[in-house]
Protein backbone atom coordinates (compact mmCIF):
# COMPACT_ATOMS: atom_id res chain seq x y z
CA UNK A 1 0.00 0.00 0.00
CA UNK A 2 2.74 2.42 0.97
CA UNK A 3 4.60 1.48 -2.14
CA UNK A 4 1.55 2.17 -4.28
CA UNK A 5 1.19 5.56 -2.67
CA UNK A 6 4.84 6.54 -2.93
CA UNK A 7 4.82 5.93 -6.65
CA UNK A 8 2.47 8.90 -6.86
CA UNK A 9 5.23 11.32 -5.98
CA UNK A 10 8.25 9.28 -6.92
CA UNK A 11 7.57 7.09 -9.89
CA UNK A 12 5.43 6.22 -12.82
CA UNK A 13 2.31 7.10 -10.88
CA UNK A 14 3.47 10.70 -10.72
CA UNK A 15 3.48 10.98 -14.50
CA UNK A 16 0.18 9.18 -14.84
CA UNK A 17 -1.39 11.51 -12.31
CA UNK A 18 -0.09 14.63 -14.05
CA UNK A 19 -1.26 13.58 -17.47
CA UNK A 20 -4.29 11.59 -16.35
CA UNK A 21 -6.31 14.23 -14.53
CA UNK A 22 -6.30 16.78 -17.38
CA UNK A 23 -6.99 14.15 -20.01
CA UNK A 24 -9.85 12.68 -18.02
CA UNK A 25 -11.25 16.18 -17.58
CA UNK A 26 -10.93 16.96 -21.28
CA UNK A 27 -12.54 13.70 -22.30
CA UNK A 28 -15.30 14.14 -19.72
CA UNK A 29 -16.22 17.57 -21.09
CA UNK A 30 -15.19 17.81 -24.75
CA UNK A 31 -15.22 14.10 -25.54
CA UNK A 32 -18.63 13.46 -24.08
CA UNK A 33 -19.97 16.65 -25.65
CA UNK A 34 -18.80 15.37 -29.02
CA UNK A 35 -20.54 12.03 -28.52
CA UNK A 36 -23.65 13.66 -27.13
CA UNK A 37 -23.74 15.97 -30.13
CA UNK A 38 -23.83 13.00 -32.51
CA UNK A 39 -26.54 11.30 -30.44
CA UNK A 40 -28.69 14.44 -30.41
CA UNK A 41 -28.40 14.77 -34.16
CA UNK A 42 -30.33 11.49 -34.45
CA UNK A 43 -32.95 12.44 -31.87
CA UNK A 44 -35.96 14.64 -31.67
CA UNK A 45 -34.99 17.38 -29.24
CA UNK A 46 -37.24 20.24 -28.31
CA UNK A 47 -37.61 22.53 -25.36
CA UNK A 48 -39.81 19.96 -23.57
CA UNK A 49 -37.60 16.93 -24.01
CA UNK A 50 -34.51 18.93 -23.15
CA UNK A 51 -34.30 17.57 -19.61
CA UNK A 52 -34.48 13.87 -20.41
CA UNK A 53 -31.88 11.56 -21.91
CA UNK A 54 -34.49 9.25 -23.44
CA UNK A 55 -35.73 11.10 -26.44
CA UNK A 56 -37.26 9.47 -29.49
CA UNK A 57 -34.77 8.52 -32.17
CA UNK A 58 -35.68 9.79 -35.60
CA UNK A 59 -32.98 8.27 -37.76
CA UNK A 60 -31.69 10.57 -40.44
CA UNK A 61 -34.65 12.97 -40.26
CA UNK A 62 -32.58 15.84 -38.84
CA UNK A 63 -29.97 15.47 -41.55
CA UNK A 64 -32.64 15.40 -44.23
CA UNK A 65 -34.32 18.44 -42.68
CA UNK A 66 -31.05 20.37 -42.58
CA UNK A 67 -29.90 19.46 -46.06
CA UNK A 68 -33.27 20.17 -47.69
CA UNK A 69 -33.69 23.47 -45.87
CA UNK A 70 -33.77 26.22 -48.53
CA UNK A 71 -31.42 28.25 -46.32
CA UNK A 72 -28.86 25.48 -46.06
CA UNK A 73 -27.04 25.61 -49.38
CA UNK A 74 -26.71 29.39 -49.57
CA UNK A 75 -25.29 29.24 -46.04
CA UNK A 76 -22.83 26.50 -46.93
CA UNK A 77 -21.87 28.53 -50.00
CA UNK A 78 -21.28 31.57 -47.78
CA UNK A 79 -19.16 29.43 -45.49
CA UNK A 80 -17.00 28.40 -48.42
CA UNK A 81 -16.61 32.01 -49.63
CA UNK A 82 -15.89 33.18 -46.12
CA UNK A 83 -13.25 30.51 -45.53
CA UNK A 84 -11.50 30.84 -48.89
CA UNK A 85 -11.44 34.65 -48.96
CA UNK A 86 -10.45 35.02 -45.31
CA UNK A 87 -7.70 32.43 -45.67
CA UNK A 88 -6.42 33.92 -48.91
CA UNK A 89 -6.52 37.51 -47.65
CA UNK A 90 -4.91 36.76 -44.29
CA UNK A 91 -2.23 34.68 -45.93
CA UNK A 92 -1.34 37.13 -48.71
CA UNK A 93 -1.26 40.21 -46.48
CA UNK A 94 0.54 38.22 -43.81
CA UNK A 95 3.14 36.96 -46.28
CA UNK A 96 3.69 40.44 -47.67
CA UNK A 97 4.21 41.89 -44.18
CA UNK A 98 6.42 38.97 -43.14
CA UNK A 99 8.64 39.49 -46.20
CA UNK A 100 8.82 43.20 -45.50
CA UNK A 101 9.75 42.82 -41.84
CA UNK A 102 12.22 40.08 -42.73
CA UNK A 103 14.44 42.83 -44.22
CA UNK A 104 16.08 43.40 -40.85
CA UNK A 105 16.08 47.06 -39.82
CA UNK A 106 16.26 48.73 -36.40
CA UNK A 107 13.01 48.18 -34.55
CA UNK A 108 11.63 45.71 -37.08
CA UNK A 109 10.97 43.01 -34.47
CA UNK A 110 9.20 45.42 -32.18
CA UNK A 111 7.05 46.95 -34.91
CA UNK A 112 6.15 43.51 -36.21
CA UNK A 113 5.10 42.39 -32.75
CA UNK A 114 2.75 45.37 -32.40
CA UNK A 115 0.62 44.04 -35.25
CA UNK A 116 -0.42 41.13 -33.06
CA UNK A 117 -2.72 43.34 -30.97
CA UNK A 118 -5.41 42.62 -33.54
CA UNK A 119 -5.19 39.00 -32.51
CA UNK A 120 -5.26 39.37 -28.71
CA UNK A 121 -8.18 41.82 -28.62
CA UNK A 122 -11.62 40.53 -27.65
CA UNK A 123 -13.46 39.59 -30.84
CA UNK A 124 -16.46 41.67 -29.82
CA UNK A 125 -14.30 44.79 -29.57
CA UNK A 126 -12.85 44.13 -33.03
CA UNK A 127 -16.38 43.68 -34.31
CA UNK A 128 -17.59 46.88 -32.66
CA UNK A 129 -14.74 48.95 -34.10
CA UNK A 130 -15.24 47.60 -37.62
CA UNK A 131 -18.98 48.08 -37.31
CA UNK A 132 -18.29 51.75 -36.96
CA UNK A 133 -15.50 51.88 -39.57
CA UNK A 134 -17.84 50.21 -42.07
CA UNK A 135 -20.93 52.23 -41.18
CA UNK A 136 -22.89 53.33 -44.24
CA UNK A 137 -23.50 57.07 -43.83
CA UNK A 138 -20.67 58.16 -41.56
CA UNK A 139 -18.19 55.30 -41.79
CA UNK A 140 -14.62 56.34 -42.32
CA UNK A 141 -13.95 53.56 -44.85
CA UNK A 142 -16.62 54.91 -47.16
CA UNK A 143 -15.07 58.34 -46.67
CA UNK A 144 -11.63 57.06 -47.75
CA UNK A 145 -13.05 55.18 -50.72
CA UNK A 146 -15.02 58.23 -51.84
CA UNK A 147 -12.11 60.60 -51.48
CA UNK A 148 -9.82 58.46 -53.63
CA UNK A 149 -12.63 58.10 -56.13
CA UNK A 150 -13.26 54.35 -55.97
CA UNK A 151 -16.96 54.78 -55.21
CA UNK A 152 -19.42 57.62 -55.74
CA UNK A 153 -22.09 56.68 -53.25
CA UNK A 154 -21.55 55.21 -49.80
CA UNK A 155 -21.72 51.43 -49.59
CA UNK A 156 -24.02 50.13 -46.89
CA UNK A 157 -21.63 47.39 -45.93
CA UNK A 158 -23.55 45.76 -43.15
CA UNK A 159 -27.12 46.14 -44.35
CA UNK A 160 -26.74 45.40 -48.05
CA UNK A 161 -27.08 41.70 -48.93
CA UNK A 162 -24.28 42.08 -51.48
CA UNK A 163 -21.74 43.41 -49.02
CA UNK A 164 -22.72 42.03 -45.59
CA UNK A 165 -20.61 38.89 -45.92
CA UNK A 166 -17.72 40.98 -47.22
CA UNK A 167 -17.79 43.27 -44.24
CA UNK A 168 -17.20 40.24 -42.00
CA UNK A 169 -14.54 38.87 -44.35
CA UNK A 170 -12.65 42.19 -44.36
CA UNK A 171 -12.74 42.32 -40.58
CA UNK A 172 -11.63 38.73 -40.30
CA UNK A 173 -8.72 39.37 -42.66
CA UNK A 174 -7.64 42.28 -40.46
CA UNK A 175 -7.98 40.08 -37.40
CA UNK A 176 -5.94 37.17 -38.75
CA UNK A 177 -3.26 38.87 -40.86
CA UNK A 178 -0.99 39.52 -37.88
CA UNK A 179 -1.07 35.91 -36.73
CA UNK A 180 -0.21 34.71 -40.23
CA UNK A 181 2.59 37.23 -40.46
CA UNK A 182 4.18 36.20 -37.17
CA UNK A 183 4.17 32.49 -38.00
CA UNK A 184 5.41 33.12 -41.55
CA UNK A 185 8.19 35.29 -40.13
CA UNK A 186 9.35 32.34 -38.04
CA UNK A 187 9.50 30.21 -41.17
CA UNK A 188 11.37 32.90 -43.11
CA UNK A 189 13.91 33.38 -40.36
CA UNK A 190 14.67 29.65 -40.43
CA UNK A 191 15.80 29.67 -44.08
CA UNK A 192 19.63 29.61 -44.17
CA UNK A 193 20.95 32.93 -45.50
CA UNK A 194 23.77 31.30 -47.49
CA UNK A 195 21.20 29.77 -49.85
CA UNK A 196 20.29 33.28 -50.99
CA UNK A 197 23.92 34.30 -51.27
CA UNK A 198 24.73 31.28 -53.40
CA UNK A 199 21.73 31.97 -55.64
CA UNK A 200 22.72 35.63 -56.06
CA UNK A 201 26.21 34.56 -57.08
CA UNK A 202 24.65 32.26 -59.64
CA UNK A 203 22.80 35.27 -61.02
CA UNK A 204 19.24 34.59 -59.78
CA UNK A 205 17.20 37.77 -59.41
CA UNK A 206 14.94 38.49 -56.42
CA UNK A 207 11.87 37.09 -58.16
CA UNK A 208 13.63 33.83 -59.00
CA UNK A 209 15.11 33.53 -55.53
CA UNK A 210 11.60 33.82 -54.12
CA UNK A 211 10.24 31.04 -56.34
CA UNK A 212 13.18 28.66 -56.11
CA UNK A 213 14.24 29.17 -52.48
CA UNK A 214 11.66 30.96 -50.32
CA UNK A 215 8.53 29.16 -51.46
CA UNK A 216 9.94 25.60 -51.45
CA UNK A 217 11.64 26.13 -48.08
CA UNK A 218 8.43 27.51 -46.64
CA UNK A 219 6.27 24.63 -47.77
CA UNK A 220 5.90 22.92 -44.38
CA UNK A 221 5.17 26.25 -42.67
CA UNK A 222 2.64 27.24 -45.30
CA UNK A 223 0.91 23.87 -45.11
CA UNK A 224 0.63 24.02 -41.35
CA UNK A 225 -0.45 27.64 -41.40
CA UNK A 226 -3.18 27.13 -43.98
CA UNK A 227 -4.69 24.23 -42.06
CA UNK A 228 -4.43 26.22 -38.83
CA UNK A 229 -6.04 29.16 -40.64
CA UNK A 230 -8.87 26.94 -41.84
CA UNK A 231 -9.44 25.78 -38.27
CA UNK A 232 -9.43 29.35 -36.92
CA UNK A 233 -11.71 30.59 -39.70
CA UNK A 234 -14.26 27.90 -38.96
CA UNK A 235 -14.15 28.98 -35.31
CA UNK A 236 -14.98 32.59 -36.14
CA UNK A 237 -18.18 33.50 -34.37
CA UNK A 238 -17.73 36.79 -32.53
CA UNK A 239 -17.43 38.89 -35.67
CA UNK A 240 -20.71 37.56 -37.05
CA UNK A 241 -22.41 38.24 -33.74
CA UNK A 242 -20.98 41.75 -33.59
CA UNK A 243 -21.28 42.91 -37.19
CA UNK A 244 -24.15 41.39 -39.18
CA UNK A 245 -25.82 38.77 -37.00
CA UNK A 246 -25.89 36.62 -40.14
CA UNK A 247 -28.26 39.00 -41.87
CA UNK A 248 -29.77 40.60 -43.78
CA UNK A 249 -31.91 37.59 -44.58
CA UNK A 250 -29.04 35.10 -44.01
CA UNK A 251 -26.95 36.72 -46.76
CA UNK A 252 -23.94 36.79 -44.46
CA UNK A 253 -24.72 33.67 -42.47
CA UNK A 254 -22.20 30.84 -42.21
CA UNK A 255 -22.60 27.30 -40.91
CA UNK A 256 -20.95 27.78 -37.52
CA UNK A 257 -23.18 30.78 -36.80
CA UNK A 258 -26.27 29.07 -38.18
CA UNK A 259 -25.71 26.09 -35.90
CA UNK A 260 -25.72 28.42 -32.92
CA UNK A 261 -28.80 30.30 -34.17
CA UNK A 262 -30.73 27.05 -34.65
CA UNK A 263 -30.02 26.03 -31.07
CA UNK A 264 -30.20 29.32 -29.21
CA UNK A 265 -32.59 31.44 -31.26
CA UNK A 266 -35.00 28.80 -32.58
CA UNK A 267 -34.40 26.34 -29.72
CA UNK A 268 -34.15 23.58 -32.30
CA UNK A 269 -31.28 21.79 -30.59
CA UNK A 270 -31.51 18.72 -32.80
CA UNK A 271 -30.91 20.64 -35.98
CA UNK A 272 -28.27 22.78 -34.27
CA UNK A 273 -26.50 19.58 -33.27
CA UNK A 274 -26.83 18.22 -36.80
CA UNK A 275 -25.16 21.24 -38.40
CA UNK A 276 -22.50 21.06 -35.66
CA UNK A 277 -21.76 17.42 -36.43
CA UNK A 278 -21.34 18.19 -40.13
CA UNK A 279 -19.01 21.10 -39.46
CA UNK A 280 -17.00 19.35 -36.73
CA UNK A 281 -16.30 16.54 -39.20
CA UNK A 282 -14.86 19.13 -41.55
CA UNK A 283 -12.77 20.73 -38.80
CA UNK A 284 -11.36 17.37 -37.74
CA UNK A 285 -10.32 16.60 -41.31
CA UNK A 286 -8.50 19.96 -41.40
CA UNK A 287 -6.94 19.16 -38.04
CA UNK A 288 -5.55 15.88 -39.32
CA UNK A 289 -3.83 17.80 -42.11
CA UNK A 290 -2.48 20.26 -39.55
CA UNK A 291 -1.10 17.50 -37.35
CA UNK A 292 0.44 15.80 -40.36
CA UNK A 293 2.21 18.96 -41.47
CA UNK A 294 3.62 19.61 -38.02
CA UNK A 295 4.38 15.96 -37.39
CA UNK A 296 8.14 16.44 -37.24
CA UNK A 297 7.61 18.90 -34.40
CA UNK A 298 5.01 16.78 -32.66
CA UNK A 299 7.37 13.82 -32.46
CA UNK A 300 10.01 16.09 -31.00
CA UNK B 1 22.25 53.52 -51.15
CA UNK B 2 24.07 53.69 -47.84
CA UNK B 3 22.93 51.39 -45.02
CA UNK B 4 21.64 54.42 -43.08
CA UNK B 5 19.35 55.65 -45.86
CA UNK B 6 18.16 52.11 -46.40
CA UNK B 7 17.33 51.78 -42.71
CA UNK B 8 15.59 55.16 -42.55
CA UNK B 9 13.54 54.28 -45.59
CA UNK B 10 12.58 50.88 -44.21
CA UNK B 11 11.70 52.32 -40.80
CA UNK B 12 9.50 54.91 -42.51
CA UNK B 13 7.72 52.22 -44.55
CA UNK B 14 7.34 50.04 -41.44
CA UNK B 15 5.82 52.89 -39.49
CA UNK B 16 3.39 53.67 -42.31
CA UNK B 17 2.33 50.01 -42.53
CA UNK B 18 1.86 49.83 -38.77
CA UNK B 19 -0.10 53.08 -38.79
CA UNK B 20 -2.46 51.77 -41.48
CA UNK B 21 -2.89 48.46 -39.72
CA UNK B 22 -3.49 49.98 -36.31
CA UNK B 23 -5.73 52.78 -37.59
CA UNK B 24 -8.93 51.01 -36.36
CA UNK B 25 -7.64 51.23 -32.78
CA UNK B 26 -6.80 54.91 -33.19
CA UNK B 27 -10.27 55.49 -34.62
CA UNK B 28 -11.83 53.80 -31.60
CA UNK B 29 -10.13 56.22 -29.18
CA UNK B 30 -10.77 59.26 -31.38
CA UNK B 31 -14.45 58.43 -31.80
CA UNK B 32 -14.86 57.89 -28.07
CA UNK B 33 -13.65 61.43 -27.44
CA UNK B 34 -15.93 63.09 -30.00
CA UNK B 35 -19.23 64.79 -29.31
CA UNK B 36 -22.29 63.30 -31.01
CA UNK B 37 -22.23 66.08 -33.61
CA UNK B 38 -18.49 65.85 -34.28
CA UNK B 39 -18.90 62.10 -34.70
CA UNK B 40 -21.28 62.54 -37.66
CA UNK B 41 -19.41 65.45 -39.24
CA UNK B 42 -18.53 65.20 -42.92
CA UNK B 43 -15.68 65.12 -43.68
CA UNK B 44 -14.70 63.36 -40.43
CA UNK B 45 -12.04 65.02 -38.32
CA UNK B 46 -9.05 62.88 -37.42
CA UNK B 47 -8.29 64.72 -34.23
CA UNK B 48 -11.28 65.27 -31.94
CA UNK B 49 -12.04 69.02 -32.00
CA UNK B 50 -13.40 69.18 -28.48
CA UNK B 51 -12.37 66.00 -26.61
CA UNK B 52 -14.97 64.74 -24.18
CA UNK B 53 -12.93 63.09 -21.46
CA UNK B 54 -15.87 62.55 -19.15
CA UNK B 55 -17.45 60.10 -21.60
CA UNK B 56 -15.48 57.26 -20.00
CA UNK B 57 -16.80 57.90 -16.52
CA UNK B 58 -20.31 58.34 -17.91
CA UNK B 59 -20.30 55.06 -19.83
CA UNK B 60 -18.64 53.26 -16.93
CA UNK B 61 -21.52 54.12 -14.61
CA UNK B 62 -24.39 54.03 -17.06
CA UNK B 63 -23.51 50.67 -18.65
CA UNK B 64 -22.65 49.03 -15.29
CA UNK B 65 -19.18 48.28 -16.52
CA UNK B 66 -17.87 47.58 -13.04
CA UNK B 67 -20.14 44.51 -12.81
CA UNK B 68 -19.39 43.35 -16.34
CA UNK B 69 -15.63 43.70 -15.97
CA UNK B 70 -15.70 42.04 -12.56
CA UNK B 71 -17.44 39.05 -14.14
CA UNK B 72 -14.95 38.99 -17.02
CA UNK B 73 -12.12 39.04 -14.50
CA UNK B 74 -13.63 36.24 -12.41
CA UNK B 75 -14.25 34.06 -15.44
CA UNK B 76 -10.83 34.70 -16.97
CA UNK B 77 -8.85 34.28 -13.75
CA UNK B 78 -10.58 31.09 -12.67
CA UNK B 79 -10.22 29.58 -16.14
CA UNK B 80 -6.52 30.44 -16.28
CA UNK B 81 -5.98 29.06 -12.80
CA UNK B 82 -7.57 25.72 -13.72
CA UNK B 83 -5.86 25.58 -17.08
CA UNK B 84 -2.40 26.38 -15.72
CA UNK B 85 -2.73 23.94 -12.81
CA UNK B 86 -3.99 21.03 -14.88
CA UNK B 87 -2.26 21.87 -18.14
CA UNK B 88 1.31 22.37 -16.91
CA UNK B 89 1.62 18.82 -15.58
CA UNK B 90 0.09 17.41 -18.73
CA UNK B 91 2.47 19.42 -20.92
CA UNK B 92 5.42 18.29 -18.82
CA UNK B 93 4.70 14.59 -19.23
CA UNK B 94 4.02 15.00 -22.95
CA UNK B 95 7.35 16.81 -23.33
CA UNK B 96 9.41 14.50 -21.13
CA UNK B 97 8.76 11.14 -22.76
CA UNK B 98 8.59 9.70 -26.20
CA UNK B 99 6.35 6.74 -26.75
CA UNK B 100 3.31 5.67 -28.69
CA UNK B 101 1.13 6.68 -25.75
CA UNK B 102 2.59 10.16 -25.67
CA UNK B 103 1.88 10.47 -29.38
CA UNK B 104 -1.69 9.35 -28.79
CA UNK B 105 -2.10 11.85 -25.95
CA UNK B 106 -0.66 14.64 -28.06
CA UNK B 107 -2.89 13.78 -30.98
CA UNK B 108 -5.88 13.86 -28.66
CA UNK B 109 -4.88 17.25 -27.28
CA UNK B 110 -4.36 18.69 -30.76
CA UNK B 111 -7.74 17.39 -31.91
CA UNK B 112 -9.54 18.87 -28.90
CA UNK B 113 -7.81 22.19 -29.52
CA UNK B 114 -9.56 22.69 -32.85
CA UNK B 115 -13.20 22.14 -31.90
CA UNK B 116 -15.05 25.43 -32.49
CA UNK B 117 -16.83 26.77 -29.43
CA UNK B 118 -19.89 27.79 -31.41
CA UNK B 119 -20.38 24.17 -32.48
CA UNK B 120 -19.61 22.60 -29.10
CA UNK B 121 -21.93 24.92 -27.21
CA UNK B 122 -25.10 23.06 -28.27
CA UNK B 123 -24.24 19.72 -26.59
CA UNK B 124 -22.55 21.54 -23.70
CA UNK B 125 -25.65 23.64 -23.03
CA UNK B 126 -28.01 20.65 -23.15
CA UNK B 127 -25.67 18.43 -21.13
CA UNK B 128 -24.93 21.06 -18.49
CA UNK B 129 -28.61 21.86 -18.10
CA UNK B 130 -29.34 18.17 -17.55
CA UNK B 131 -26.72 17.75 -14.82
CA UNK B 132 -27.83 21.03 -13.24
CA UNK B 133 -24.59 22.92 -13.85
CA UNK B 134 -26.47 25.75 -15.56
CA UNK B 135 -27.75 26.80 -12.14
CA UNK B 136 -24.20 28.03 -11.57
CA UNK B 137 -23.71 29.70 -14.94
CA UNK B 138 -20.31 31.25 -14.26
CA UNK B 139 -18.90 27.90 -13.17
CA UNK B 140 -20.42 26.35 -16.29
CA UNK B 141 -18.66 28.93 -18.46
CA UNK B 142 -15.37 28.44 -16.61
CA UNK B 143 -15.57 24.66 -17.11
CA UNK B 144 -16.38 25.11 -20.80
CA UNK B 145 -13.55 27.62 -21.36
CA UNK B 146 -11.12 25.38 -19.47
CA UNK B 147 -11.95 22.45 -21.72
CA UNK B 148 -11.70 24.65 -24.80
CA UNK B 149 -8.46 26.49 -24.05
CA UNK B 150 -6.42 23.93 -22.12
CA UNK B 151 -5.20 22.05 -25.21
CA UNK B 152 -3.75 25.27 -26.64
CA UNK B 153 -2.01 25.95 -23.34
CA UNK B 154 -0.61 22.41 -23.27
CA UNK B 155 0.80 22.81 -26.80
CA UNK B 156 2.46 26.12 -25.90
CA UNK B 157 3.86 25.03 -22.54
CA UNK B 158 5.06 21.70 -23.86
CA UNK B 159 7.45 23.62 -26.12
CA UNK B 160 8.83 25.34 -23.00
CA UNK B 161 9.36 22.06 -21.18
CA UNK B 162 11.17 20.67 -24.21
CA UNK B 163 13.80 23.36 -23.63
CA UNK B 164 14.39 22.39 -20.00
CA UNK B 165 17.36 20.00 -20.08
CA UNK B 166 16.43 16.57 -18.76
CA UNK B 167 19.94 16.32 -17.24
CA UNK B 168 19.04 18.95 -14.64
CA UNK B 169 16.11 16.88 -13.47
CA UNK B 170 18.18 13.70 -13.44
CA UNK B 171 20.84 15.44 -11.38
CA UNK B 172 18.17 16.46 -8.87
CA UNK B 173 16.97 12.86 -8.68
CA UNK B 174 20.54 11.63 -8.07
CA UNK B 175 20.83 14.18 -5.28
CA UNK B 176 17.95 12.46 -3.54
CA UNK B 177 14.92 14.44 -4.67
CA UNK B 178 11.69 12.60 -5.30
CA UNK B 179 10.08 13.00 -8.73
CA UNK B 180 7.61 15.29 -7.03
CA UNK B 181 10.38 17.43 -5.54
CA UNK B 182 12.39 17.55 -8.76
CA UNK B 183 9.33 18.65 -10.71
CA UNK B 184 8.31 21.39 -8.30
CA UNK B 185 11.76 22.66 -7.33
CA UNK B 186 13.75 22.25 -10.53
CA UNK B 187 11.59 21.86 -13.64
CA UNK B 188 8.72 24.23 -12.84
CA UNK B 189 10.90 27.20 -11.86
CA UNK B 190 12.92 26.78 -15.05
CA UNK B 191 9.76 26.76 -17.17
CA UNK B 192 8.15 29.58 -15.22
CA UNK B 193 8.46 32.25 -17.90
CA UNK B 194 6.95 30.10 -20.61
CA UNK B 195 4.09 29.10 -18.36
CA UNK B 196 3.39 32.71 -17.37
CA UNK B 197 3.39 33.95 -20.95
CA UNK B 198 1.10 31.17 -22.10
CA UNK B 199 -1.17 31.81 -19.13
CA UNK B 200 -1.31 35.47 -20.11
CA UNK B 201 -2.30 34.57 -23.66
CA UNK B 202 -5.04 32.29 -22.34
CA UNK B 203 -6.15 35.02 -19.97
CA UNK B 204 -6.53 37.47 -22.84
CA UNK B 205 -8.60 34.96 -24.77
CA UNK B 206 -10.80 34.15 -21.79
CA UNK B 207 -11.20 37.85 -20.96
CA UNK B 208 -12.79 38.39 -24.37
CA UNK B 209 -14.68 35.09 -24.55
CA UNK B 210 -18.17 35.45 -25.96
CA UNK B 211 -19.89 32.28 -27.27
CA UNK B 212 -20.12 30.34 -24.02
CA UNK B 213 -20.91 33.38 -21.88
CA UNK B 214 -23.64 34.52 -24.26
CA UNK B 215 -25.23 31.07 -24.45
CA UNK B 216 -24.88 29.80 -20.89
CA UNK B 217 -25.38 32.95 -18.75
CA UNK B 218 -28.89 34.41 -18.79
CA UNK B 219 -28.59 36.56 -15.68
CA UNK B 220 -27.37 40.07 -16.61
CA UNK B 221 -25.69 40.42 -13.22
CA UNK B 222 -23.36 37.52 -14.06
CA UNK B 223 -22.54 38.34 -17.67
CA UNK B 224 -19.02 39.39 -18.74
CA UNK B 225 -18.09 42.57 -20.61
CA UNK B 226 -18.16 40.92 -24.05
CA UNK B 227 -21.87 40.14 -23.64
CA UNK B 228 -22.39 43.62 -22.24
CA UNK B 229 -20.84 45.12 -25.36
CA UNK B 230 -23.05 43.08 -27.67
CA UNK B 231 -26.13 44.19 -25.70
CA UNK B 232 -24.97 47.81 -25.96
CA UNK B 233 -24.47 47.61 -29.73
CA UNK B 234 -27.96 46.37 -30.57
CA UNK B 235 -29.16 46.28 -34.17
CA UNK B 236 -29.79 49.99 -34.82
CA UNK B 237 -27.47 51.77 -32.45
CA UNK B 238 -26.14 55.19 -33.38
CA UNK B 239 -24.40 55.81 -30.08
CA UNK B 240 -21.00 55.15 -31.58
CA UNK B 241 -18.98 57.49 -29.42
CA UNK B 242 -20.23 55.80 -26.28
CA UNK B 243 -19.89 52.31 -27.73
CA UNK B 244 -16.30 53.16 -28.63
CA UNK B 245 -15.77 54.49 -25.10
CA UNK B 246 -17.02 51.14 -23.74
CA UNK B 247 -14.71 49.29 -26.12
CA UNK B 248 -11.77 51.50 -25.10
CA UNK B 249 -12.28 50.83 -21.41
CA UNK B 250 -12.61 47.11 -22.09
CA UNK B 251 -9.61 46.73 -24.36
CA UNK B 252 -7.07 49.21 -22.96
CA UNK B 253 -5.81 46.97 -20.12
CA UNK B 254 -5.25 44.17 -22.62
CA UNK B 255 -3.44 46.50 -25.03
CA UNK B 256 -1.26 47.84 -22.21
CA UNK B 257 -0.30 44.36 -21.04
CA UNK B 258 0.39 43.33 -24.59
CA UNK B 259 2.58 46.31 -25.48
CA UNK B 260 4.61 45.87 -22.29
CA UNK B 261 5.16 42.15 -22.75
CA UNK B 262 4.87 41.75 -26.51
CA UNK B 263 8.39 40.41 -27.08
CA UNK B 264 7.78 37.55 -24.65
CA UNK B 265 4.25 36.90 -25.87
CA UNK B 266 5.32 36.71 -29.50
CA UNK B 267 8.20 34.36 -28.79
CA UNK B 268 6.03 32.18 -26.55
CA UNK B 269 3.44 31.95 -29.28
CA UNK B 270 5.86 31.13 -32.07
CA UNK B 271 7.74 28.47 -30.15
CA UNK B 272 4.62 26.46 -29.49
CA UNK B 273 2.11 26.92 -32.25
CA UNK B 274 4.39 26.02 -35.11
CA UNK B 275 8.00 25.17 -35.70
Amino acid sequence: MRKALSTLWDGRGFDLLLVGIPLVFLIAISGSALVYNVIMSFQEVDIFSLGTFFRPFVGLDNYIAVLTDPQAWPIFGNTLIFVLCSLGGQFLFGFFLALFFNMQFPGSTYLRGLFLVSWVMPGLVTGAIWNWLLAGDFGVINFFLESIGVIDDPIFWRSSPDFALWSVIITNIWFGTAFNMILLSVGLAAIPKDLYEAASLDGANAFRRFYTITLPMMRPTIGALLSLGLIFTLQQFDLFAAITDGGPNNSSNVAQYWAWQLSFREYDFARGATVSVLMITLVIIAAVFYVRSTRHEVRG
Amino acid sequence: MTPTTRNTLLIACGLVLAAIYLFPLYWMYVTALKTSTAMFAAPPSFVPPNPQWDVFAGVWVERHMATYLKNSLIIASCSVLFIATLGSGCAYVLARYRSVWVDVGLFLVLMLQVLPASLMVTPIFVGFSQIGLLDYPRIAVIVAITAKAMPFFVVLVRATFMNVPAELEEAALVDGNSRFGAFFHIVLPLARNGILVSALLIFMQAFGEFVYSKSLIQDVELQPASVGLSTFMGPNSVDWNRIMAYASIYVTPILAAFVLLQRKIVSGLTSGALK
